[in-house]
């Protein structure tokens, strides 16, 4: 059973204090907040589907190499070792603790993939006039996907193994790292450029008459 | 009545969790899905102060071992040696390493407590009814979900230098149990923050003002 919607599309509910208030239509660069607790209800980046693409097909291409190279090696009488981020989950699973080596990898592998691909699909979706109801099935599981992926993260914990690591050998710092480091710039620059309303606002609605709905509502609201 | 603060629920209206869309439910209806994307519907996140306690109450369980029990087994010609997450952080410690070894400290040892007594506050404040000082439980929880994930430097710290330190039979470096209660805790702790309807902070003091009106 669906939920009706409201005559009046620009109220809404905050989603930390669930004050009702209606949404200020906002210029690209400004941004609102709730009176009430302060959260940060909408903000408006000028350029908000262009520019994140560009930025994404960027992290798409920065993320393969990221993976595909070792991301740090040691040299120590003469012996050398060297693991990619993958190689890090494997060995763990080797070593018998797959539940560790599964979260390191969902966290550092598998859910920035996710978060790169959903939003690569999604605003190449969005560039349609109506984006279809795909666009909107990735972008509710898009926050998930970033919640859990924690490049920032890995590569802190890469830079405290690699000097721990130095007190007793030579520790080489791979392309991979280097790679991960400007990923994380760009993927900040995806979040900061990205604006969900934007899309929420054009994309197919789940239930078709409420679509059609809408669409007429939308209409007779341009004609007033 | 028009100063009284309104909240979408008193007006019988859900927000989308997913969309932000508001919208009501049919007529007869609790609950339905977002006619937009297609979510599950409902005023407050579902059993929210149960769910949240019963992963809080895990993730302090898990949160003993974790510091007890060593996260990696260091070997060499010498014999086998145990790390714990504070003695790491120890070994750490030097004119130069300090740094690291706050950070580590931080990281692994005072967010996950920290939070753990964050959310824990939250949910004793809500479940008596407080009406003082929202807005700071509020930012309290902001700050909650923003570093929980900081946490999880440590499980990458022992499974990078596991994965690297191989040289067999000078030096081996595996993870040991500690490190699986460890990664719990992080995990646990998310989810705990993701439970938690910060919505719950203001009901009280909402309905109030609506009642005086």
């Amino acid at each position: 059973m669906y939920n009706q919607t409201l005559s009046d599309a620009s109220l809404i509910g905050c989603p930390h204090c669930d004050l009702l208030q209606r949404l200020p239509a906002l210029a690209p660069g400004e941004s609102a907040r709730c009176p009430r607790c302060d959260e940060e209800l909408w903000r408006r980046p000028a350029h908000s589907l262009d520019r994140p693409l560009a930025l994404t097909i960027a992290a798409a291409l920065l993320y393969i190499v990221a993976n595909s190279v070792p991301m740090l090696g040691l040299k120590v009488v003469g012996r050398e070792a060297s693991t990619t981020v993958f190689g890090g989950a494997s060995h763990l699973w080797t070593a018998g603790w797959e539940s560790v080596a599964v979260l390191v990898l969902f966290t550092a592998v598998v859910a920035p993939g996710l978060q790169i691909g959903f939003m690569l699909a999604i605003l190449i979706g969005a560039r349609r006039d109506r984006p279809p109801k795909w666009v909107g099935r990735l972008l509710r599981h898009y926050p998930t996907a970033a919640t859990w992926s924690m490049i920032e993260v890995m590569i802190l914990g890469v830079l405290v193994a690699l000097i721990k690591i130095a007190d007793y050998a030579k520790v080489i710092p791979g392309v991979a790292l280097f790679v991960l480091g400007a990923l994380i710039f760009l993927i900040a620059a995806i979040e900061a450029s990205f604006d969900p309303r934007e899309v929420w606002d054009r994309v197919e609605w789940a239930e078709s008459t409420a679509k059609q709905h809408a669409a007429g509502e939308r209409t007779s609201e341009a004609t007033l | 009545m028009s100063t009284a603060v309104l909240t979408a629920m008193q007006q019988g209206l859900q927000t989308c969790e997913a969309c932000g869309l508001l919208s009501r439910p049919a007529p007869g209806e609790i609950e339905g899905h977002c006619p937009r994307c297609d979510e599950e519907l409902s005023f407050r996140k579902p059993a929210s102060l149960q769910r949240t306690w019963a992963l809080l109450i895990a993730a302090a369980v898990c949160y003993i071992p974790a510091n007890i029990l060593p996260v990696l087994t260091t070997t060499t010609a010498q014999g086998a040696e145990t790390d714990t997450i504070l003695q790491g952080v120890v070994l750490l410690w030097s004119p130069t390493g300090w740094p690291l070894s706050l950070i580590v400290l931080i990281a692994s040892i005072m967010i996950p407590i920290g939070k753990i007594a964050a959310l824990a506050f939250l949910l004793v404040t809500v479940q008596r009814g407080s009406i003082r000082s929202n807005k700071q439980r509020v930012r309290l929880y902001r700050m909650v979900e923003f570093i929980g994930r900081w946490s999880m430097v440590d499980v990458f710290v022992d499974t990078f230098t596991a994965a690297l330190v191989q040289l067999q039979p000078l030096m081996a470096v595996e993870p040991a149990s500690g490190l699986v209660f460890f990664a719990a805790v992080v995990v646990l702790t998310m989810l705990a923050a993701e439970s938690f309807d910060p919505r719950l902070i203001w009901d009280p003091s909402s309905s109030r003002e609506v009642r005086h009106a």
